[in-house]
């Protein structure tokens, strides 16, 4: 298989710099665009695997360009973003968006994420996995049934979807908008604590420690992730 | 000594005095002899002329004049609309200076100048009015006739027998940038008032008869010319004065005048005025208070009040002065204040007064030494009246009685020793008893028990006994003896007393601008001084006060005042406004505004009016007494220097605390700056090292810069995120989104994100189960915890275990960081939490001491509270409580279990 080509939009040439180092040293392809138009035409002419997208960029606002690509695309996006700005963030991943960075980020997050969302990409065509096995966690979606090492753990309805959701996005962060909007429909995404109250039920279910959970990540003001490395 | 160089003080006076009249409008006075000589009518072609040439010309007030020539000249021009004042059923119509201020002419045409203003206006006299108007930028045109100045008006009422009321101050006359003079000679003047073209009064009909006679007329002429010749010749002075001409020079010269409450001193008041006018000289006029004016009557009192006010309202300055004898203290004060002549009236009492009392010419004439003397003579019909005795006082009737008494109990006392001693003896008990009733009850007394004690002497002890004869003459002389030495001692004790009474009253009076001023000089809020001020002028001058500043809405408010004080009513305002914009007194008793009911006065510092001292007089006030003026003015004084001095002490300590905050902001930019720099030179060093000598490092060397680096960078990271942090909550900036939060998840997503600096020491988790959720902001509060963490690791020992918990206690979410380092010093406790803060015992490279100073800002946002202190066993604790709310998230119904 081609090596996987990644499309980054980015405007600070030194930062486009270290990342076609360390990308290219992991055998990704690396695609450059210092502008938003200028990424946008690379995209529909190049076809990348993954866009790696800054928000910050200085001719179109990043939704937009999030917008204009899911026009056509479900190509995976990751968003790079500072800190302290959440709300972009979180606008960005329900946007479209599959995944985010914050600045100033180490490789090793950065390829984590890639690896995750290429993950999801080729199996998107895929029909979903049927169970799903992390450590001592492990799942069988059809069955409905969950169990921790050896023991099985009941979970209600809710706290199954809620589970499954994750599990479907495993890798991935998840917002609260668009858990609530899998979990509970459409009319409940404003309910972020019925969200708080069962993801901590399901952590006293499955995590050792509540406190210091393996599994189940919170992103404080984004959402949650399922660990998978 | 002529010098003929210009004193440079008075040229630079001169120089500023132009460049304020720069500012002000010009006068040009219309000056005549008497009405009917053309002055209006000159007036309106002048006006005509300046508006020709494009100036802006108004009329402001002509008097409706009966001639056709006259109103003809008023076409053409802007005609302003008159004041009508309704007055005693009628409407009086008077010029409209409000009116006039806010139509800003470039020129104004005010015609009477000297006339008075209804009751209710703003000011008493036109002339005022116009000094508004000059102040204000415009300049004004106007009429007068030459009977209105002050300074002549006796001289003319004794010309023409016609009293004149209305009287402008000679200095407006004097100041007015031009005096035009029209002159129309006496007999064309009569010749035109034969053909009814002069305007007259309807109730001035007989005087004016009285007044048109050709010899007044010329008379009036006269001075009329005189007056406008004085002026050149003072414009003439001024102009050599200013180019160095020589010339005399007045300066060194100073009159004193003294006054009474004779009605002949105005004319000497007025004379000295023309005096010291034609000197340029200063004057005063002094009042010497002898015993005799302890009974002074009422009208008397006025009398001198209103001649005091004269004197000030002519330019001179007053003083009192309190002694025995007339002639000593008159001249002790003329040389106290280097004056050079004494003004005193011509004495026409009758020659043997003179020699039983004493001249005071005689007098004066005799000690002045080498002041020099003018004496003034006066209309020989007016004569000073004498000096009326006061009321009867009721003690008097007492001490009648008592001097009976004495007589009887004197004689009471001898009876028995009558046997002993010699009559001559006896007589020293009638003595003692008429002295002790003079000491006690004066003169009247005195001397009737003294007579009394004489004639009970004379029937009950004098041979032959039981009769009034006398067989020894010598005993007539004992009886005169005995009455002289009782009268001169009534006499002496009296005046003793009246020196007490006047020394104690100046006492009381000094005594109380001291006190005010010690207790002003304590004050320290406008509440304090208000007080002050109240207690003491009130005390002073027995009438209500309130001090009114202007508040933020632009109101006259009293401050400060519970009881005692003045309540300012909507009138009230508007006169304290007045006082405060033009830093004058106004109110009763002076000229502007005097139908106010309470006086006020401007608060002057140096800076300018701070506030206005309102005085509600009683009714038992009289008419202006210029020295209680004074005393006002000195309690004004003082009240205004304490609030300036309050203003300037909230000044300074603004100041003050703005020099500390700018100390402090920039000791704290250095220690920032150097907490920056450091992580970045090693950043920079590292790199430049492996940049230029990386073939010469081995892997070892360069991995450990490598890995210093990054380490140095993700502290800079911390650092930097600590500022934003710190700056937003300062600024406020900082967006609270509280929702319904799990502290459990927060700890679990805190740790998540600290995984790699906490990984030399182990975690202890021991939160309740259950926690209640508490309304929260997610990304501050795991801010809050994060920054708890890192705390703990930098100050504990690697490998030392790190330890959090949570319960939920007496309506409280407790959160604890604890950790098995050193401890906290006692010192650094209470103070942890400040911004840049660092513990003394700390060595390490910290973050610049902001992460505790931001926990506790986020904490304080929700509410909470934050604490340290040492864990027995060692180490420190950091304890959040949080409240916990009543109502709890609406949950939705827990559901079954679902077995599958």
């Amino acid at each position: 298989m081609a090596a996987p080509c990644i499309l980054v939009i980015e405007d600070e040439q030194e930062i486009r710099r270290f990342l076609r180092a360390s990308l290219g040293n992991h055998d990704y392809r690396v695609i450059e665009a210092d502008n938003a138009r200028d990424g946008l035409r690379q995209a529909e002419d190049q076809h990348p695997d993954l866009v790696l997208l800054d928000l910050g960029l200085p001719d179109v606002d990043g939704l937009e360009v999030i917008r204009r690509l899911r026009d056509w695309t479900t190509t995976p996006i990751i968003v790079v973003s500072a800190r302290g700005r959440e709300v972009e963030k979180v606008a960005a991943l329900d946007a479209g968006a599959d995944d985010y960075l914050t600045k100033p980020f180490s490789v090793g997050e950065l390829l984590a994420r890639i690896r995750v969302a290429l993950r999801h990409a080729t199996r998107a065509g895929e029909s979903g996995e049927s169970t799903f096995t992390r450590d001592e966690l492990s799942v069988d979606l059809a069955a409905r049934q969950v169990f921790v090492g050896p023991n099985e753990v009941h979970l209600t309805p809710i706290e199954f979807r809620l589970l499954a959701t994750l599990i479907k996005h495993a890798g991935k962060v998840v917002t609260h908008r668009q858990l609530l909007k899998e979990v509970w429909g459409p009319d409940s995404v404003f309910e972020t604590h019925y969200l708080r109250v069962y993801m901590a039920h399901l952590r006293r279910k499955i995590e050792t420690d509540p406190a210091r959970p393996h599994y189940l990540l919170t992103e404080a003001g984004i959402g949650y992730r399922l660990s998978t490395e | 000594m002529n010098d003929s160089r210009p004193d440079p003080d008075r040229l630079l006076a001169r120089v500023q005095a132009s460049e304020a009249r720069a500012a002000r409008g010009k006068l040009k006075i219309f000056f005549g002899a008497a009405p009917g000589v053309g002055k209006t009518y000159t007036m309106l072609e002048a006006g005509r002329e300046q508006a020709k040439d494009g100036l802006d010309v108004v009329i402001g007030y002509i008097e409706p004049h009966a001639r056709p020539e006259t109103q003809a000249l008023v076409l053409g021009l802007d005609v302003m609309a008159r004041l009508e004042v309704p007055y005693r059923g009628t409407r009086l119509v008077e010029f409209d200076l409000d009116a006039a201020l806010e139509r800003r002419p470039q020129l104004i045409l005010v015609d009477e100048l000297a006339h008075s203003n209804a009751p209710g206006l703003t000011h008493a006299k036109r002339w005022q009015d116009v000094s508004r108007l000059l102040e204000a930028g415009i300049s004004v045109y106007t009429t007068l006739n030459v009977q209105h100045l002050e300074s002549l008006n006796d001289v003319i009422a004794q010309i023409t027998g016609v009293a004149v009321s209305e009287s402008v101050p000679d200095s407006i006359f004097e100041n007015a940038d031009e005096v035009e003079l029209v002159d129309l000679p006496p007999g064309d003047l009569l010749e035109r008032m034969r053909e009814g073209k002069v305007y007259v009064a309807a109730q001035a009909e007989r005087a004016v008869q009285h007044f048109f006679t050709k010899g007044n007329l010329m008379a009036l002429r006269e001075l009329a010319l005189r007056k406008a010749a004085e002026r050149v010749g003072a414009q003439m002075e001024d102009y050599r004065q200013e180019h160095g001409l020589a010339g005399a020079n007045a300066v060194t010269e100073r009159l004193l005048v003294c006054v009474s409450p004779s009605p002949f001193s105005v004319q000497l008041v007025r004379a000295t005025r023309r005096i010291a006018a034609g000197m340029k000289a200063p004057w005063i006029a002094v009042h010497v208070e002898t015993p005799r004016d302890a009974r002074m009557s009422q009208t008397d009192h006025d009398r001198l009040a209103q001649t005091l006010h004269l004197v000030e309202q002519l330019g001179g300055e007053t003083a009192t002065v309190s002694g025995d004898h007339l002639a000593d203290e008159l001249i002790h004060y003329a040389r106290s204040r280097n004056v050079s002549k004494i003004i005193i009236g011509k004495p026409n009492q009758p020659r043997w007064r003179e020699w039983l009392r004493g001249s005071l010419v005689y007098e004066v004439t005799r000690k002045c030494g080498d002041i020099d003397v003018y004496v003034i003579s006066g209309d020989p019909d007016k004569r000073p009246p004498r000096p009326s005795r006061s009321a009867e006082l009721p003690r008097t009737q007492a001490g009648y009685a008592a001097a009976v008494a004495s007589a009887v109990i004197s004689s009471l006392i001898c009876w028995p020793l009558a046997s002993h001693l010699d009559p001559t003896n006896l007589l020293m008990v009638y003595l003692l008893g008429a002295v002790l009733i003079a000491v006690r009850f004066g003169g009247g007394p005195s001397v009737l028990a003294s007579v009394l004690g004489v004639l009970s002497f004379d029937f009950f002890f004098v041979p032959p006994q039981y009769t009034f004869a006398v067989e020894d003459t010598q005993y007539v002389f004992t009886f005169f003896g005995m009455v002289a030495t009782v009268l001169t001692i009534s006499t002496l004790m009296s005046r003793v007393r009246f020196q007490a009474d006047s020394a104690r009253q100046r006492e009381r009076r000094t005594a109380s601008l001291f006190a005010i001023s010690q207790q002003l000089a304590a004050a320290r809020t406008p509440e304090q001084i208000t007080a002050a001020a109240t207690r003491h002028v009130a005390d002073a001058v027995d009438a209500q006060v309130a001090l009114l500043f202007l508040d933020e809405h632009g109101q006259m408010t009293p401050v400060g005042t519970e009881g005692g004080g003045v309540q300012p009513g909507a009138h009230d305002q508007a006169v304290a406004r007045w006082v405060l914009e033009h830093g004058e007194a106004a109110g009763r008793g002076t000229d502007t505004l005097p139908g106010s009911e309470g006086l006020y006065l401007p608060l002057k510092a140096a800076h300018g009016t701070v506030g206005v001292m309102g005085i509600l007089p009683p009714a038992s006030w009289r008419a202006n007494e210029p020295a209680r003026l004074h005393l006002l003015e000195a309690f004004a004084g003082l009240v205004a220097l304490a609030v300036e001095r309050i203003d300037l002490a909230a000044e300074a300590a603004r100041v003050r605390l703005q020099m500390e905050t700018e100390r402090l902001r920039s000791s704290l930019l250095s220690a920032v700056s150097h907490d920056l720099r450091t992580p970045l030179s090693v950043i920079i060093g590292g790199c430049s090292t492996l940049a230029d000598e990386s073939a010469s490092l081995d892997a070892a060397t360069r991995r450990e810069l490598l890995a210093s680096i990054l380490e140095e960078a993700n502290h800079l990271n911390r650092l930097v995120a600590n500022l934003l942090d710190m700056t937003r909550l300062e600024a406020g900036a900082l967006e609270v989104h509280k929702e319904w939060q799990s502290i459990e998840e927060l700890v679990g997503a805190a740790l998540g994100r600290m995984a790699k600096p906490l990984e030399s020491h182990p975690v202890v988790t021991h939160l309740d189960p259950e926690l209640p959720f508490v309304p929260m902001d997610d990304l501050l509060m795991e801010q809050v915890i994060v920054n708890l963490l890192e705390n703990a690791a930098k100050y504990s020992p690697p490998g030392s275990p790190i330890e959090i918990s949570a319960h939920a206690v007496d309506q409280e979410l407790v959160v604890e960081v604890a950790d098995r380092g050193k401890g906290l010093a006692e010192e650094d406790l209470p103070r942890i939490f400040e911004k840049f803060y660092r513990a003394k015992s700390s060595t390490s490279r910290t973050g610049a001491g902001l992460g505790l100073a931001i926990c506790r800002g986020i904490v304080e946002l929700h509410g909470g509270k934050i604490a340290a202190e040492n864990r027995s066993g060692g180490g420190a604790v950091f304890r959040i409580r949080l409240p916990l709310s009543t109502n709890l998230p609406p949950i939705p119904v827990a559901e079954v279990s679902a077995d599958v």
